[in-house]
């Protein structure tokens, strides 16, 4: 009795604290919006790590929540930025951006709504995963590693060659921008769309696949369709997340979209745990947040007279790949590991009970 | 087109394919033992060309003495990979040990970028590799022509090793079935340093020869002969040495000759080896010398 009525009590605690964090975002994204708090360079990291939450998650539903290797996100996400690019930028601007080459006659005339643009960028690049998944993901997954990583290079290269399309390496210019509120509500929208998809039965035919594909298959699951279905979905989410990306830089050229890139997104699933949403969303905005401000290992130092050596251009990068390192071979459960994060967890935590022996018994919160 | 350009372009093929055949076996040798695709081993590659630039150029020795110190420091790279990246997670999940792998890569990739910063930095001459002769009115450097023989020969040490000494039998028996081999009282460490050791010297070579032929080296130098590599293993049939041999034959034939016969797709001739990736992987995916290989649960 006394139980049920302190369970119905933390029930209605948690639920105030959740409509409580709900209105503070809401105030705090509004301010930022409205450019009343912070300056033009937190509200940029910001609405850059909201973007790289999108691919993160979208990259962790492959590679956590299914088991499956890929290393294609850069790639996606550069087939929905161009997607946006080509189709968002006013008409008349276009002949003094595609000015050594002209733009194909067809695409010169089209412009498209930045929402319908967006869609679209998804879904080309879930179409691109669906053109490689299905040979690739017939045999073990081993393959869809080399596939993915030499996909997003090949992508560059033919967004390099293709000049009446993407204007080559000059890229495009003048991408209108969006709002600081519709970057975030896409990104929350397309978190819980695979939130909602990780709880459903294919999202626990993902998690059966993850564990053991021989015992998965033995129990009816069509490991094919579920392999394809998770990369193109998440094929489609790294494009919206590369769509916003374009609008957000206002600018696309194929450098950005370097492979190295998908190691942003490799280090924020580990750091945030393989197998969980919020912790991907935290290690984003803390991976986002650090790069930025690791930037001054880039910079030399100059301390008590002497100069630092070892601090100029790439020290970042290095200290960037160790972390990556240490992280997979000493913290291989990152944050969260495959929890959620929740206000039991958290209470839990803080009351120091074992949350190890929680997760034996078959978790998340 | 003329014939003479045709055989130079033929010769070339050759001796990219053999350049790549030399990087696959690492590849294949690894992927055999461990079921790892072992991502750094383009950036081990790229690191022994620096260690040549570095031993001619910077402390001035003459190449057969920096051949010999790129060899030792390429190894104690490779090992040390293993023994950083890959040993201690030997009971972890793929995904771990895969990441580990990335990792390592990328960590070779930018520390190379930090030391020797990106500005592509000249490989030296070694002259007796860069002179060039005329065949049948056909002039080809010396490093051309040496590179298949070089190959070969090294295709039939690792035969060798692999097939009639006593190492090379617990190679065969890990890459069979690794808990067995360890039961059986095979020590693994060993057989493992090993190929790694193998891999990496053949890198080494490569790279020596791949410098004296394309004399620019930058930081991300082995990041698409990397990725080319371990396909022309796929191609060959992974885990099979003389496979990895015949793809990177074909790779390179198939990359020299659509830059040839279609100039105009020059621009995608790094795609055509993951064309035919997929064009594998949907045809035959045990490769052309595979073996069929059926999971036990």
């Amino acid at each position: 009795m006394m139980n049920k009525i302190e369970n119905k009590n933390n029930k209605t605690k948690r639920y105030a604290a959740n409509i409580l964090l709900a209105a503070v975002f809401i105030v705090v994204i509004t301010l930022i919006d409205q450019n009343l708090i912070g300056d033009q360079y937190i509200k940029r990291v910001l609405n850059l790590s909201a973007i790289y939450a999108i691919v993160a998650v979208s990259m962790n539903l492959v590679n956590g929540f299914t088991g499956l290797f890929s290393l294609g996100q850069a790639g996606f996400m550069a087939i929905g930025a161009y997607t946006v690019a080509v189709f968002t930028v006013p008409i008349n601007y276009r002949a003094s951006i595609f000015y050594i080459v002209p733009q194909n006659q067809v695409l010169a005339q089209i412009h498209l709504p930045f929402f319908i643009a967006l869609i679209l960028g998804g879904l080309a690049a879930a179409l691109v995963a669906l053109l490689i998944g299905i040979p690739v993901l017939r045999l073990k997954s081993d393959y869809l590693a080399i596939a993915t990583l030499g996909f997003s290079e090949i992508i560059r290269i033919v967004f390099t060659n293709l000049k009446t399309i993407t204007n080559g390496a000059l890229g495009i210019k003048s991408i209108p921008g969006v709002s600081t509120w519709v970057i975030f509500i896409v990104a929350i929208l397309s978190i819980v769309l695979i939130a909602l998809l990780i709880n459903s039965t294919y999202g626990r035919a993902f998690k059966a696949i993850r564990e053991d594909e021989i015992a998965a298959e033995a129990m009816g699951i069509n490991l094919f369709k579920h392999k394809v279905m998770s990369f193109a979905i998440g094929a489609f989410f790294a494009g919206i997340g590369g769509g916003l990306f374009a609008a957000l830089l206002g600018t696309v050229d194929p450098k950005q979209f370097y492979f190295t890139m998908t190691y942003n997104f490799l280090l924020m699933i580990v750091l945030g745990g393989m197998g969980s949403i919020t912790g991907t969303i935290i290690s984003s905005f803390i991976v986002t947040f650090g790069l930025e401000f690791l930037r001054f290992f880039d910079e030399p130092l100059a301390m008590f007279g002497y100069n630092i050596t070892f601090f100029r251009a790439g020290f970042r990068m290095v200290i960037f790949s160790i972390l990556l390192m240490i992280l997979v071979l000493f913290f291989r459960k990152g944050l969260l590991g495959q929890k959620e994060l929740s206000w039991k967890l958290i209470s839990n935590i803080f009351k120091g009970k074992n949350s190890n022996k929680k997760s034996n018994k078959g978790g998340a919160a | 087109m003329t014939l003479e350009t045709f055989l130079q372009q033929l010769a070339n093929g050759i001796s990219l394919g053999s350049l790549y055949s030399l990087i696959a076996i690492g590849y294949t040798m690894v992927y055999g033992i461990l079921r790892l695709i072992n991502f750094a081993h383009g950036d081990i590659f790229m690191m022994a060309a620096y260690f040549m630039v570095f031993g001619m150029v910077n402390f001035s020795l003459p190449w057969y003495i920096s051949i010999i110190i790129v060899l030792i420091a390429t190894i104690a790279l490779g090992v040390l990979l293993e023994r950083v990246a890959y040993k201690p997670l030997r009971d972890a999940p793929r995904m771990s040990i895969m990441i580990s792998a990335i990792g390592a890569s990328f960590l070779l990739e930018n520390l190379a970028t930090y030391l020797f910063t990106g500005v592509p930095k000249g490989f030296p001459d070694i002259t007796f590799l860069t002179n060039s002769v005329t065949i049948a009115g056909v002039s080809l450097s010396v490093a051309t022509i040496i590179t298949p023989v070089v190959t070969i020969v090294c295709l039939f040490l690792v035969l060798f090793i692999t097939n009639k000494t006593k190492i090379g039998m617990a190679m065969r028996a890990v890459s069979k079935d690794f808990e067995t081999a360890r039961l059986m009282g095979i020590k693994i460490n060993r057989v493992i340093s090993t190929t790694f050791i193998i891999g990496s010297s053949l890198a080494a070579v490569g790279a020596v020869l791949w410098g004296s032929k394309y004399p620019s080296i930058i930081p991300l130098m082995g990041v698409m002969p990397g990725l080319k590599c371990f396909i022309a293993a796929v191609l060959g049939g992974i885990g099979n040495t003389t496979g990895a041999v015949l793809g990177g034959f074909i790779l390179g034939m198939a990359e020299i000759m659509l830059v040839t016969f279609l100039p105009a797709l020059t621009g995608y001739r790094d795609a055509i080896a993951f064309i035919i990736l997929i064009v594998v992987l949907l045809v035959k995916p045990t490769g052309l010398l595979g073996e069929k290989v059926t999971d036990k649960v």
